[in-house]
Parts: C-alpha cells; structure tokens; sequence
C-alpha cells in the first residue's frame, strides 16, 4: 500500500485497500489512484510522441518512459525537443501522433488542468507567475476553491504550512516582484505539490541559480522523492546530469539517441556523443596572443537598474585590443546593466567609462556606436532587430548614418542591399533574399545577421552578450570562430556568458561579477584549466571575493 | 447657482460616465483594449431608444441596449483574441461601426418625440440627510441608485473573489494563467462583453434617463473617449473611477450653469461676500472655451494618472494591448 | 499552433479548422486579393444592414457608383471630395508607421483651416495681394497651425508617456470649440455661421478658372489641392524609403527597443513625427478652405476627413502612392453618400471595411486550412 502523503496538512478521506477507488483531498481535488504496486513498473510511459511546429519536426516518434521514485534527466541541446516533449506530457500541446499512460491507462490530455488532474506539474524554465499578486494568490490561482469569496489569511497559513513540511520557506503574503528567482522557483514547486502532484517536471531549474542554491534545489528533490514523488529533470548540462539523475535519456534533433541509461554506468564523453553525434571539442582552437593597448577601461562604476535598485556597485575592469574578456556570474548580478552603460543605454551614477583614453560615460547610445563600440544583445527578437523589417534594413542599422548607405538626409537603397548581399555570402546567412522580414529567419540565421552587422563595422570594442544561447552547436562554433576572428584582428571583446565552458575556452582572461561587484579576476590559460579553478570560479560567482578565497587555501 | 444642483445633476450625469468607466475597466483588467466604447454607448442609447419607443416599455430598451452593445463588443473580441489583431485599430473601427449602424438604424428616431422614461425617485430616508441628502439621493434616476451599488460591487469582485483573482492574472500575465487551466480567451471574451454591455448601459442612460432622446452622434458627445481616459486616471480602479466620473458629470453641468445668472453671488448662511457681474453672461461667445473644458480635462486627468503610473512604477495591467499566443517565446 | 480556441461544439464536426502560423512571406498577389476581398464582404455585409433598415441595398451601391463615376462632372466632384481625404490619409500613414495613433488628423485639418483663414480674416495680407504671395503664406501658415496641434500630443506622449489616442482626440472637439468661437464672435458675417468669403485672390485655382483656355473644364472645381496632395505623396514615400529619417521612422515603429539600441532617439522622433503628421493634415484643411469652401465654416470642416483618413491610411497599408487611389474611392462614397438615405450608411459601410480589413490580416499571418477528421493518424 502506498503511504500517501496528506496534502496541506489536511487529512485526506481514506478508502479501504484493495480496489482503487477516487479519492479525494477534503478541499475536494480528484486524485488519480495507483493501480499497481511493484516499483519498477513505469508511473509514465510515452510511446511514439510526434509533435510538429510549422516548418519543423519537434518530437519525431519519440518514446520515454519514468519510474517511480527516480529522478531521470531528459538531456539534449537547445532545440532538441526536450522542451517540447514535457509540454505535451504537462497537456500543453497535444501530440499529432503517439500516447501517454499514466500508471498503465492511456490518458488524452487536452489542457494543463488534465495534466495537472494526474498529479503531473510542470515547473517551467520562465516561471509562470504574475508578479504582481501574492504566493498565495499564484498557488491558488486556477483551482476551483475557493469558491466564490477568497478570504487570503486562512490559505496564506496552510501555504507556508506546506513550505515547511517540504524544507521550502516562502513569505506567502510577499510579492512575486519582491522575491529572489530562488524564491519564484520555491513557490512553483509549492504550487504543484499543493495540486498533489506527484510527478515533477523540472525545465532546466538551474539556469537562474547560484551554485549554492543549486545545491539547495538538489537537497530538495532528493527528499521529494524520498516521499514517493517521481521526477523529470530537463537539462542541456552533462555534469549536472551526470550529479543529479538516476537515469537519462538523450534527444538529438527531436529523436531519442538513448533511451533510460543508467547515469551510473555511463560517462560525461558518452553522454555528449549521444547528444551531439560527434566526438565534441571541449577545447577551442585559440592561438596564444599578446594584447596590445588598453581599449575599454571602466573605473568605479555605480549605477541603478530600472528598478531603482544599485546594480552595479563600484565596477572596474579593462579590456586591451587583441584579447578576450570574459565576464561570468550568474544572470542578474548586474551583467545586462554593465553592458547597458558600456554602449550608452543606460546613465552611470558615478565612474568613468574611457574609450581608448575618450571618457564616453553617460554618452548616447549613437555616439558609443559612432566610435567603434559594437553590441551584440542578450535578446536578438526583442532588442536585435528589427522582425517585420527586411534583413537589408536589420543589417545597415548601425551603418546607415555614413556613407556609402547614408548620403546626407538621403538612404541610398542600392547601396544598403549590395552591402546586404555582400554580408549574406561572407557570413553564410540562409534567406531567400536579403527583402525577407527578420521575423522569418531561424535563431541561428538570426544571430548571424547581428553578428555580421556588428562585426563589419570594424570595431574597436565588442560587447558579445550571451552570443550563443539558444543556438544549436554548428551555429555555435561558427560564432565562436567569429569571435575569434576579430581578436587576431585586433578587437578588444567583453564576452558575458553564462556557459563557463563557452567562457573558459575563449576567454584570456575572467572577471567574476556577483551583486553588482566584481569578485576578482583571473588568468584563464585554455590549456589547463583544472578543478579547482572551477571551484574557485563557483565560490566568486556565490560571492565570495577571491582574496578571502586565495587567504583560506594560501594557494598562488 | 445653487452648488447642491450642479452637484445633485452631476452625479446623474456623472452616472453615464461611471458604467462606461467601470466596463472598460472590466475590459482592460482582463488585458484587452476596447477603444469602441464611444461606438458601443451610441449604439446603446439609439437602440434603447428605439425599443422603447416600439414598445412602451423603458426595460426592454436597456435590455435590447445591452445586448446590442454587447453583441457589438464580440466583434472586437474575436478581431482580437481569435485573429490576433492589433487591438487599437480594432478598437477604433469598431467605434466607426458602432457610429455608422446607430445612424443608419436611429434614422428618422429624432423626430420620434418623448418616450416613456426610466423611472426616478427619492429615496425615503437617505433623502434627508443634510448636505448629502439632496445630492445623492433626491429624485435621481433608478440609473443613478444602479451605479452606488455597482461601485463596491466591481471593487469587491475584482479585488477579493476567486473570478477576480483570475481577471487580474489574465491581464498581468496571461501565460501563467494558461499554464493553471484558466481559459484567457473565453474570458477575455467574457470581459470584452461586460464592458461592451455596460458601455451600452451607459448609452441607455443617456436617451432613457439623463438627456433623453436621439441626437445621432451629439447624444455621447465624446462621452465614451472621456470614458477610456478616465480609466487611466482610475488607475484601473473602481472606487477612483466614480470619484472621476461624478466630478466629471459636476463639471459638465458647472459649465452649463455658469453662462446663465448675471450676476455671480457667493453667500454663506444668508452673508453675501461676493458679487460680481457673470462674465460669461455678458460674453456669450466665452461659452465655446467653456465647451473645451471637458476635453482639456480630460488631457489634465491623463497626465495626472500617467505620472502617477511612471512614479509608482504601476500602471496598466501587464499585458494590456497584447494577444495571447500560447507558446510565444517571451511573455 | 494547431488549435484555435475553438469551443468544443467544433469538435463535433467532421471537418477541423487547421491554423498555422506562416513560415514565410504570402505570395506576392496574396494582400492585394485579401484586401479585395475584404472590401467585398464589406459590401455585402453593408447591403444587409441597408435591407433591415428599409432600404434597398443594390440600387444604393449603383446609385453611388453613378453618382461619383458616372461623367466627368461628378468625377471631378469626386476629386473634390478625395483630395482632403489624400492629405488626412498621408498624415495617418506617417504616425502609424511609427505606432503613433494619430486621432487627432481631424482636429489637425480644422487648425490648418483655421491658420489659412485667420491669414485672410485678420487679416495678414490685404485681399489686393497677389495669389503668388496669398497662397504660399497661406500654406504656410496652415502647417505651422496643424504641425502645432500635432505636437502638443506628440510633446505629451513623448515627456509624460500621456496615451496619444484620447488626447488628440480630445483636441479635435477643442479645434472645433476654437473655430466656432471666431466664427460666431470675431468673423462673423452678418449673424450667420460662417466668415465672410475670401477674396478671390485667396482661391486656390480650379480647373474650371482655366474654363476661357479649356472650354471642357467649364464647371469643373478640382482645385491645386489635388496637386498638392500628389506632391505630399511622393514626399512622403521618399521621405519614409529613401531617407535617413524614414528609416529611422520605420524602425522605431517596429521595435522600439532595438531603436534605442541603435541609438536613435525616440523622444524627439515621437514630437517630431506629430509635427509631421499635424502638418500634413494641416495642409488638407488649408486646402479645403482655400480650394473648396472659401470660408472659414464649421459644418464643411468638421466633416469626418480626419476619421476617414484613418481607415484610408489603414486600407492602403499605409504607403503612400496607395492612398492616392484609396483617397479617390472614398471620395466616391462621401460624395454619393450624400443623397443617400438613410444619411448614416457611407459612414458605416467605412466601419464595415474596416472591420472586415483588420480581420482580414490574420490571413496574412497564419494559414488557414480543412482538414478531414480521420486524417490525424
């Protein structure tokens, strides 16, 4: 017999073993009874999922299957199908072919709310909460009680009664706005347990944590499952994978490479093979430089993020031509708003930004551009360009202001489409003709055109804000080798990345920024970065500043 | 110019105002912009009129005014929630629509005479409070008591039930919403309807209550479009919205009264302290700047809440103005 | 996607709606055959509504083709009545490339009248001065009036963030407030509601004015306003094709944030297309009053062509040398409409199309197709 769990610290209305019936919760939620009892049947099966999107073959013919009381990891690169898979199961999508058991019944999901009927919760990689309304207000939202009046102090109790039985402690009268992405996660997790999940998907939970709150969040779903719950775990990192699952399955352009592999009894070089089809570099080809003057000098930066808040709080670093500076930490530590004020979007408080000797702090964006900073954005859709607007447009938006494209008032338009063609063969952008809207071009095309943009303006700084997320790995060794390009070129690059690998490979040399300060800065020499520079990169992207780290273990 | 009068015709007219405000706050709360209101009170108030004047009987106006308006905003609805349609332009040329079937339906409905009206009354004893006695409840029309009880009424459903709960996530952010089970279309659909529905209430208002009768498009006279920008001064809040609405209605009426006495006289328990010649009496002409001041008031009221907005970082719900596509990258 | 929010009756069919999104560009015949389309299913529906109010909805559509195309006279009338509706047209198109949602074109237009009249009525120039002098000062003076009461939603949008629909609305019922002041108070002529008429140096010249050279333009009134709105409109296509700043239009119109990103300053655009938009309107009210009207008259001025130009602008998908056509069609209707009962049909027939328009641009975005049931294996 199964120990159930009381959900909400409320008592649940019991049936005598033997022939499953419906039970319920006493606030009325329908619970789906296990039928089986043996532990090594499958609690989910799926078998033979095809899922399309216009133009692209998601999930094709996929089967997955999970156990009870495992943790198993769904791993694949971006763009794989992992994504995807897990909506359908969470009822998101539905499959154009293939079906779902749950405990050995077929199910037919139409919504999220049958998904979530089956004890099935998602716990997506962009929460899913209004940031304005309350933890209470977000873990209620969507259940049918309360019924018409909703008096919050009564569940605020019985949410932070959940919380602590779980080890997950939440304000449940704070706002969402008001909490850290920690927190958010903490309470995405409390909504589908207070729904009685008992399958968890997790969609990569790591991407917005720091180190240590990765270890939280491991500590909290090895004791989930101590309680019965299963667990899917979606991740494109081989080391976390290999630390956290029990078992893994690989996807490779929406295809199972390998189905339920014990993690015990394979290794990170396997694991990377399945995922990518091929024996993977995890070393570039980067050619020992000296670097030459110093280009970007920042000084002693403060300045405020668009809520009011400091972000960057005392910030200096330099840049020489000829190298690459990498800058890691976790997302929101004050990186978007460095590379804000750097290319003039955003007004410093106090501190000098100096452009080879040129103090440009607090100048506009267009005199930054006017001098030889290029930008590659976090957001290539939102900020990048420019979607119904054709690639000739996106491609001269930092040139147009100078000749040949711009002649005084005048836009010569054969000018800009020669230049638009010249960089669709040089930079191997894939479009049937430079006219196209920028809406219809994939994420690596995309990330081309703005690369091609920026690079062809001959820069003396690049600021490369995660170049290569979202992109599949071909795309992504292409930029890499643009990027490498430009510094045997003579380019100074700041590369803000929150892949460490991406960062170690190509930079010569790692800040560390955590809070809005810089933790320390170190000598990355590619060819041997070892464990414990990683610990030690792990300890400054948590805060700690490497003197204290250098004075503890006495090491050089 | 008796202040208790201005103030007494204020909060009537200011009663047309407050239904039109409170749907479209409805309407924008669920992240849908409905820019026809103007569209939807004209229609309302043709179509009040005309079923009135069929059949006798004020109710069946303000029903067949209601739903007509509705029906009208299901339109918008569709445009916007099903295709996906920027949601101004819709607006907007459904208040073309609502505007041009009025007067192609309302034809001839000018010469048509009085019709049978909604009723008005005092209330017992609340008419006898002092001061606000013969403001708020000295023979207004039946309209006027509907719209005290809608005002806690929409405060309390928006901000303290479960439905509510659910119209603010919709337009804050709708995909989280989705992810839960809640249907963002069918309630977007649902909330464009109250709105419309209201604003034909309002429209009702006007021909059965306030200013009866059809004037083709003088009846709203701009009513609806006050309307939206009053809903940016609320805040997106009812209780905000009646304050405006009725120093609205007080205003209108201000501006009618001040052109009328010639003399101006300001007078405390029977203690005269002022007197001055009306210069708007003497200079008729002045009254067309008394025209404008409505809708340079209603600009004030729109800078008034914008700042507001951008100083306390609040303002409209998040994903007003934005169709839901479910699994859009982003929000 | 490959549901729509469709209810669950649709699920009973045996046929279902398949949507999805498109993956590449419609081809080229595709808007042109939509918009079409959507004009004629706006015809049809507005033939409906004619019915249910009594009247007869085929003799009205050929009534009003008669009435606007049928000779040469109406023709010109025709013109007349679309060459306001161009310039409208024209400053919509300009705003809305760059997502300012200019309402206030009628407003706009009845300042421009106001700045070309008050030049005669004040007056600025004696009425002996030479239509060399009159007309350019007059012009000028009808863009400075609407590029003024362009800017003041422009100013507010772009300092306080104030939503620009409502205020420019509002400012159309202040335009006409301010008219009727000087109208009735100031020049008034003889208690009537009008000014008195401009001299005729203050005439934009008309065709049939050349009816001594051309005995066939005898009676013809299309005045140099038709000019100036052809000239506006090849400004404005160059200006938004082929120059720095239309560029820079086109691309804050699209994304606002990768605008800023390339530097461009969003602020000072905002005010500046209002101006634009303000003045182009304005032009149109300064040739309706000096080309049409010849007074300075509330009722002639107040007539729509600001609200009309925004569905012209809208309909021509707002490029320029398109709205010259679309100007022209519209036109036809407001002439026809008329004599047309009931009065309120051209109006709503422009509410129909569009409706019908908008709804129809989702055929641009997404495929929309049949599908068997049993198909989904």
């Amino acid at each position: 017999m199964t120990t159930d769990t009381p959900r909400n610290n409320l008592p649940v209305a019991e049936q005598p073993s033997g022939k499953p019936e419906a039970r319920r919760t006493v606030l009325g939620e329908r619970l789906v009874e296990e039928p089986l009892q043996s532990a090594d049947l499958p609690v989910i099966e799926m078998r033979g999922i095809v899922k399309r999107f216009p133009g692209v073959l998601a999930n094709d013919h996929v089967d997955f299957d999970l156990r009870r009381g495992e943790i198993h990891a769904l791993l694949g690169e971006n763009g794989a199908g992992k994504s995807t898979l897990m909506n359908v199961l969470a009822g998101m999508y539905q499959p154009e072919a293939g079906e779902i058991l749950i405990r050995g019944q077929k199910v037919n999901f139409t919504s999220p709310r049958d998904a979530i009927r089956a004890g099935i919760g998602m716990v997506h990689q962009h929460f899913m909460l209004v940031p304005s309304q309350t933890v209470t207000e977000n873990i209620l939202l969507g259940l049918d009680t309360p019924r018409f009046v909703v008096k919050l102090s009564q569940y605020d109790r019985v949410v932070a009664d959940l919380g602590e039985q779980y080890g997950l402690k939440v304000d449940p009268r704070a706002k969402i706005w008001q909490l850290s992405v920690g927190e958010q996660q903490r309470v995405e997790i409390l909504k589908m347990l207070y729904r009685g999940a008992e399958i968890l998907i997790m969609d990569e939970p790591t991407a917005v944590l720091a180190p240590t709150e990765i270890e939280g969040l491991i500590k909290t779903l090895r004791a989930m499952v101590a309680r019965g719950k299963s667990i899917i775990f979606i991740s494109h990192k081989l080391q976390e994978v290999m630390a956290v699952a029990d078992r893994v399955t690989v996807l490779r352009k929406g295809r199972v490479t390998a189905a339920g592999l014990e993690t015990s009894q394979t290794t990170r070089q396997d694991l990377a093979r399945l995922m990518v089809g091929r024996e993977v570099l995890f070393r570039l080809d980067k050619k020992p430089r000296q670097p030459g003057e110093v280009v970007l000098s920042i000084e002693d930066v403060h300045a405020e993020n668009d809520k009011g808040l400091p972000a960057l709080r005392g910030v200096s670093l330099h840049v020489r031509s000829g190298e690459i500076v990498g800058l890691a930490g976790v997302a929101g530590n004050g990186q978007r708003e460095l590379a804000q004020v750097i290319t003039g979007l955003r007004k410093v408080k106090s501190g000098r930004i100096c452009l080879n000797g040129t103090d440009i702090h607090n100048c506009d964006a267009h005199i930054s551009i006017r001098e030889g900073v290029s930008h590659i954005p976090e957001d290539r859709t939102h900020v990048g360009t420019a979607p119904n607007l054709s690639v000739t447009d996106n491609v001269i938006m930092k040139s147009y202001r100078k000749p040949p494209i711009g002649r005084g008032v005048i836009l010569d338009m054969s000018a800009a489409t020669r230049f638009a063609n010249e960089l669709k063969e040089a930079y191997d952008i894939i479009v049937p003709t430079v006219e196209t809207p920028a809406r219809l071009l994939s994420g690596g095309n995309l990330q081309r055109v703005i690369l091609a943009r920026e690079i062809s303006g001959r820069p003396v700084l690049m600021v490369a804000m995660q170049p290569t997320r979202g992109l599949d790995v071909g795309a992504i060794e292409g930029v890499h080798r643009l990027l490498l390009a430009q510094r045997e070129a003579g380019a100074a690059i700041l590369l803000v990345s929150e892949e460490l690998e991406e960062l170690l490979s190509l930079s010569d040399r790692l800040y560390v920024i955590y809070e809005g300060q810089m933790m320390g800065e170190l000598q990355t020499d590619a060819a041997n970065v070892s464990q414990d520079q990683f610990e030690i990169i792990g300890l400054m992207m948590t805060g700690t500043p490497l003197e204290h780290i250098r004075k503890q273990t006495g090491a050089s | 110019m008796d202040f208790t009068i201005i103030l007494q015709a204020g909060v009537a007219s200011g009663t047309v105002l407050l239904f039109a405000t409170l749907g479209e706050i409805l309407t924008e709360r669920s992240g849908v912009l409905n820019l026809g209101v103007e569209g939807m009170m004209l229609i309302g108030a043709m179509f009040a009129f005309k079923v009135t004047n069929a059949s006798g009987n004020p109710w069946l106006g303000v029903l067949a005014a209601i739903l007509m308006a509705g029906l009208l905003s299901q339109i918008h609805a569709f445009i916007t929630v099903t295709l996906q349609a920027d949601q101004v332009v819709s607006g907007l040329s459904l208040t073309f629509l609502g505007t041009g079937i009025s007067l192609v339906l309302g034809e001839g409905l000018s010469k048509a005479g009085t019709v049978a009206l909604l009723p008005a009354f005092s209330f017992p004893l609340l008419s006898q409070i002092p001061i606000l006695g013969p403001i708020f409840f000295t023979e207004q029309s039946i309209m006027v008591y509907l719209g005290y009880v809608l005002i806690p009424l929409a405060w309390f459903y928006i901000n303290r039930t479960r439905p509510g709960m659910h119209l603010r996530a919709v337009g804050e952010y709708p995909a989280a919403a989705d992810a839960l089970g809640i249907n963002v279309f069918r309630l977007r659909y649902f909330y464009v309807f109250v709105g419309g529905a209201l604003a034909g209430l309002a429209g009702a208002t006007i021909s059965l209550a306030i200013s009866p009768g059809w004037f083709s498009e003088l009846t709203t006279a701009g009513m609806g479009w006050i309307a939206v920008g009053l809903v940016i001064f609320a805040q997106w809040d009812p209780l905000r919205a009646a304050f405006g609405s009725y120093a609205f209605g007080a205003l209108r009426r201000l501006i009618l009264d001040i052109q009328g006495p010639t003399v101006f006289v300001g007078a405390i328990g029977g203690f005269k302290f002022l007197e001055m010649r009306n210069p708007f009496y003497y200079n008729p002409y002045w009254g067309f700047f008394l025209q404008m001041l409505p809708y340079a008031f209603t600009i004030i009221v729109l800078v008034i809440g914008s700042r507001e907005a951008m100083r306390k970082r609040l303002g409209a719900p998040a994903a007003l103005g934005n169709p839901y596509i479910r699994g859009a990258r982003g929000l | 996607m490959s549901q729509s929010a469709a209810s669950p009756f649709f699920k009973r069919l045996p046929f279902a709606l398949r949507i999805e999104a498109r993956v590449e560009e419609p081809p080229g015949w595709y808007p042109l055959t939509i918009s079409l389309g959507a004009i004629l299913l706006a015809l049809i529906l507005g033939g409906i509504v004619i019915a249910l109010a009594g009247g007869d909805p085929i003799r009205s559509y050929l009534h009003i083709a008669n009435a606007s195309f049928g000779n040469v006279g109406v023709f010109s009338d025709t013109l007349v009545k679309a060459t306001p509706l161009i310039m409208t047209g024209l400053a919509c198109s300009v705003a809305f490339r760059m997502k300012l949602w200019n309402i206030g074109a009628e407003g706009q237009f009845i300042m421009g009248a106001f700045g070309a009249s008050a030049v005669v009525l004040a007056p600025l120039l004696p009425a002996e001065t030479s239509p060399w002098v009159f007309i350019p000062v007059m012009l000028l003076a009808g863009m400075v009036a609407g590029a003024l009461w362009g800017f003041i939603p422009g100013f507010l949008k772009a300092t306080l963030r104030v939503n620009e629909i409502i205020s420019s609305l509002m400012l159309n019922y202040i335009a006409v407030a301010w008219i009727n002041f000087w109208i009735f108070a100031v020049w008034t002529e003889g208690g009537f509601q009008m000014s008195p008429q401009f001299p005729k140096n203050a005439w934009l010249p008309r065709l049939t004015d050349l009816a001594a050279r051309f005995p066939f333009f005898a009676g013809l009134t299309t005045h140099l306003g038709l000019l100036f709105g052809i000239l506006l409109a090849v400004l404005v296509w160059f200006v938004l094709y082929r120059s720095r700043w239309g560029y820079e239009i086109r691309l804050i119109g699209d994304n606002p944030q990768a605008a800023r990103y390339a530097g461009l300053n969003i602020t000072a655009n905002t005010i500046l297309v209002m101006m634009f938009s303000g003045a182009l309107a304005g032009i149109g009210g300064m040739s309706e009053v000096t080309g049409m009207v010849h007074r300075l008259q509330t009722a002639p001025l107040a007539a729509g062509y600001g609200f009309t130009g925004i569905i012209v602008a809208w309909l021509a998908k707002l490029n320029p040398l398109a709205v010259m056509p679309v100007s022209i069609l519209f036109g036809a209707l407001i002439l026809a409409g008329r004599e047309i009962q009931p009065s309120g049909i051209p109006k709503m027939i422009q509410g129909i199309i569009l409706v019908c328009l908008i709804a129809s641009d989702f055929l641009m975005r997404y495929r929309v197709y049949l599908v068997r049931k049993n198909q989904e294996a």
